[in-house]
């Protein structure tokens, strides 16, 4: 009997059902919860770390002057528009006066009368004078009575006290006068300083009130950033660190800059820690006040000691760590983590030697139990 | 002694295999769906496992921060720092909204997390690529069921973010990907309307002579200053020193600072047993009525294919073979088809089915196993119920007919 058929039957089979074994047992081992986790592996870094801040700010004028009138008034005339560069004493706009001319006029008139009335005490003076002296010559010479002479001693007296109320009241009248002068020169809105218009709150006609600001000026070369940095990460940070600014509307430009000064003041709701940043050189054109910024602070750089990426990092049982390959094992080892640079590297206090074997990624949270296959890159990931 | 039931199989080669193939299809598809019940279950959990949180506090009487919405002021994480107990407590806020990367937007939930190191409550605990986010503004971590790679810009709201690092299996308990991103951010976007409403809140709190009074300069600035920020987060989560009593903890903010307060194995409770109840319900009863119609197919496959061979079978009692050899040639026949099936059926639900599902399918050991016998016990009872037929075959057939 030929058994060569059967033979070549069973090779059929066995080609068919032996790969379809491999592969089932390929899928149970390689998938689900007894699958291997596909981790990636990295070797602690002896190597330095430049840490630097990162912190959002707006662009601010360092220099802010609202000008407005001292009494509450109705405006005149405004001269300048928002944009216009003033020099400082220039003349900016004007306040109603409304009564307050008639009113120096009133004085003035009034400071006339002031001199009119001295004019007439002193020939009142004049005259009691003379008197008082002519009634002492007849009291000697004994041809008047002596009340007489006390009388028009009396009138002297009297006469020299009205000289001097006049001469102070026209002192009084004066002031006064200068008074409403300088009352009517502050109606006037003058620069303080040389700078640029940012803001005309109100029109000729417009009614405003003490204090309220009619136009305000900026000092155009004095921009700084007001910048905030969380506190969490705001170790640091110090006045004359060196810093990067990359202003909204030109997120390509980073621009040189430095730490002006860190603000004593931390904001306590926002729980962030504010400091101002300056430009080494002003952009041009200038950057619209309040323009979003962000602003990288280059602290100095640390020696060099282990480094390992933060992704490396994880709390497990309530203890930070890292994942260590030991001769294939798994083993979670606490670390003190220390300064952190914006690339996410981290130096390790304590706990790790450099060249010890890490894992830096893996597909699925680890357990000291965990098989693990070492890949080059997760497949999830697009390179 | 020669195999009858290997014979037999290799004498319709074709025909076995072609239904074993068909039957694996079958408990293929029952293994996928008890895989999606699996996976619907496991996502309503990731955000817990995830969260790296032993309480959840949250606006009093909601069932926030994942089932309800609840706001809490951002500044509660400091008092409950300070109770005995609490290691770590962290600010978080949730919010699915769909995030725009160039022409492409994707539904995920964004979450927002304190600023900090690794491991504070809230952080993916672990990436598969990039690093975790290191400033405290416009970075993002993104799981990798988004479809984001390193360096895309996404844009949430107003504000584009630069996705630093990717992570993976964090979902909402709908299964959608989280984006982490700085908490200020967060808060902002949860908050942040279009600048158009923006404007024309402005315009109306203009309008409002209480608010625009002009013996009083700079009050309208601060009304608009004061409606335009966002001092809420949805949730504080608190991780405990060990050796405390969590309950202890819990009830302790309760009582004295009067919010709620979850602790692990009641937020599962909601999640599980409130969010996600029905959905995950409706798929185990698919499964049930599944596994039952593929019973029932496994069951009459065999049986017909044992009475399609009940001429030989005949034959074979004419020619004086055992009572217990026929038997053993139908039961390992049908074993044989089962493990064929199950094996093709494990094959498929993993290699095929599994990575086409749009959503998460966890296809568990024990699962695979109670699948396994299942079929090997629905195999033997069908074929105990065709053995009784082809007892009772009379010989005489074979020659009749």
């Amino acid at each position: 009997m030929n058994r060569f058929p059967i033979q070549r039957r069973t090779l059929v089979m066995l080609a068919g059902f032996v790969p379809l074994i491999a592969l089932f047992v390929y899928v149970a081992l390689r998938s689900g919860a007894l699958a291997p986790v596909p981790v990636t592996v990295t070797t602690v870094e002896n190597r330095p770390v430049a840490p630097a801040l990162f912190g959002i700010g707006t662009v601010e004028a360092r220099y802010t002057y609202p000008i407005g009138p001292t009494y509450t008034g109705r405006v005149k005339r405004l001269d300048v528009e928002v944009g216009d560069h003033v020099e400082a004493g220039q003349v900016l706009g004007e306040m109603e006066p409304i009564d307050l001319d008639e009113r120096i006029r009133a004085m003035e008139a009034a400071l006339k009368r002031a001199a009119a009335q001295i004019d007439e005490a002193r020939a009142r003076h004049g005259y009691a004078q003379a008197q008082a002296r002519r009634y002492q010559r007849l009291l000697e010479a004994r041809t008047t009575s002596e009340e007489t002479v006390t009388t028009k001693k009396n009138e002297f007296q009297i006469a020299a006290a009205s000289l001097n109320a006049a001469q102070e009241e026209s002192v009084r009248v004066g002031a006064e006068l200068k008074a409403l002068i300088a009352q009517r020169e502050s109606l006037v809105f003058v620069a303080p300083a040389a700078g640029l218009v940012t803001a005309r709150h109100a029109d000729p006609g417009a009614t405003v009130v003490a204090g309220q600001a009619v136009v305000e000026l900026i000092d155009p070369a004095q921009l700084w950033i007001n910048v905030r940095f969380d506190q969490i990460n705001a170790r640091g940070l110090a006045a004359d660190l060196p810093a990067h600014i990359v202003l909204r509307s030109q997120a390509a430009e980073s621009r040189t800059g430095r730490v002006l000064r860190v603000e004593p003041l931390a904001d306590a709701v926002t729980e962030e820690t504010l400091a101002k940043a300056v430009f080494d050189e002003l952009p041009q054109p200038l950057p619209p006040l309040g323009e979003l910024a962000e602003v990288t602070v280059d602290l100095p750089p640390l020696a060099a000691g282990p480094v390992v990426p933060n992704a490396a990092i994880q709390r497990i049982d309530g203890q930070l760590g890292v994942w260590r390959v030991i001769d294939g094992d798994l083993r979670f080892t606490p670390v003190t983590p220390g300064v952190t640079d914006l690339d996410g590297h981290i130096q390790v206090r304590d706990g790790l030697e450099v060249d010890d074997e890490i894992i830096v990624y893996s597909a699925k949270a680890l357990h000291p139990r965990s098989r693990i296959r070492v890949v080059q890159r997760l497949t999830e990931v697009k390179p | 002694m020669i195999s009858l039931a290997g014979r037999d199989i290799m004498h319709s080669l074709g025909k076995f295999v072609f239904t074993g193939m068909g039957l694996g299809l079958l408990i293929g598809i029952t293994l996928s769906m008890a895989g999606i019940y699996r996976g619907l279950v496991d996502d309503g959990k990731a955000l817990l496992e995830n969260s790296g949180a032993d309480l959840w506090v949250v606006q009093r009487d909601t069932l926030g921060p994942y089932a309800e919405s609840s706001s809490i002021y951002d500044d509660v994480w400091r008092s409950i720092r300070g109770l005995p107990g609490v290691a770590r407590a962290a600010n978080a806020t949730y919010f699915t909204m769909q995030v725009r990367h160039g022409e492409r937007d994707v539904r995920a939930m964004v979450a927002g997390i304190t600023p900090g190191a690794p491991g504070t409550p809230g952080w993916p605990p672990y990436l598969v690529a990039g690093r975790q986010i290191t400033r405290g503004h416009y970075e993002a971590v993104a799981d990798v069921a988004t479809g984001f790679a390193l360096g895309d810009r996404l844009r949430i709201r107003r504000n584009l973010y630069t996705v630093v690092g990717l992570t993976r299996r964090m979902v909402s308990s709908g299964g959608d990907p989280i984006i982490f991103i700085p908490l200020k951010d967060a808060q902002e976007a949860q908050f942040l309307k279009d600048n158009d409403a923006i404007r024309q809140q402005r315009e109306r709190t203009a309008a409002n002579p209480a608010f625009n009074r002009p013996q009083v300069p700079g009050l309208l600035e601060a009304v608009i200053a004061s409606q335009s920020t966002n001092l809420y987060v949805n949730a504080v989560l608190v991780q405990m020193k060990p050796g405390y009593e969590v309950e202890e903890t819990a009830q302790a903010i309760r009582r004295w600072k009067r919010l709620t307060v979850y602790t692990r194995s009641q937020m599962e409770e909601i999640l599980i047993g409130k969010m996600i109840a029905t959905s995950a319900r409706q798929i185990f009863m698919f499964l049930v009525i599944l596994s039952l119609v593929s019973a029932a197919i496994v069951a009459f496959i065999i049986y017909t294919l044992t009475l399609g061979k009940i001429r030989e079978i005949a034959v074979l009692k004419l020619i004086g073979t055992k009572n217990r050899t026929i038997v053993g040639l139908i039961m390992q026949q049908a074993v044989a088809l089962g493990a064929i099936g199950f094996m093709v059926g494990k094959i498929t639900a993993t290699l095929v089915m599994a990575p086409i599902f749009p959503k998460y399918v966890l296809l568990q050991p024990l699962d695979s196993v109670i699948g396994f016998g299942a079929v090997m016990v629905i195999c033997m009872l069908s074929s105990i119920v065709s053995i009784r037929a082809a007892m009772k075959v009379d010989p005489a057939e074979a020659i009749g007919g």
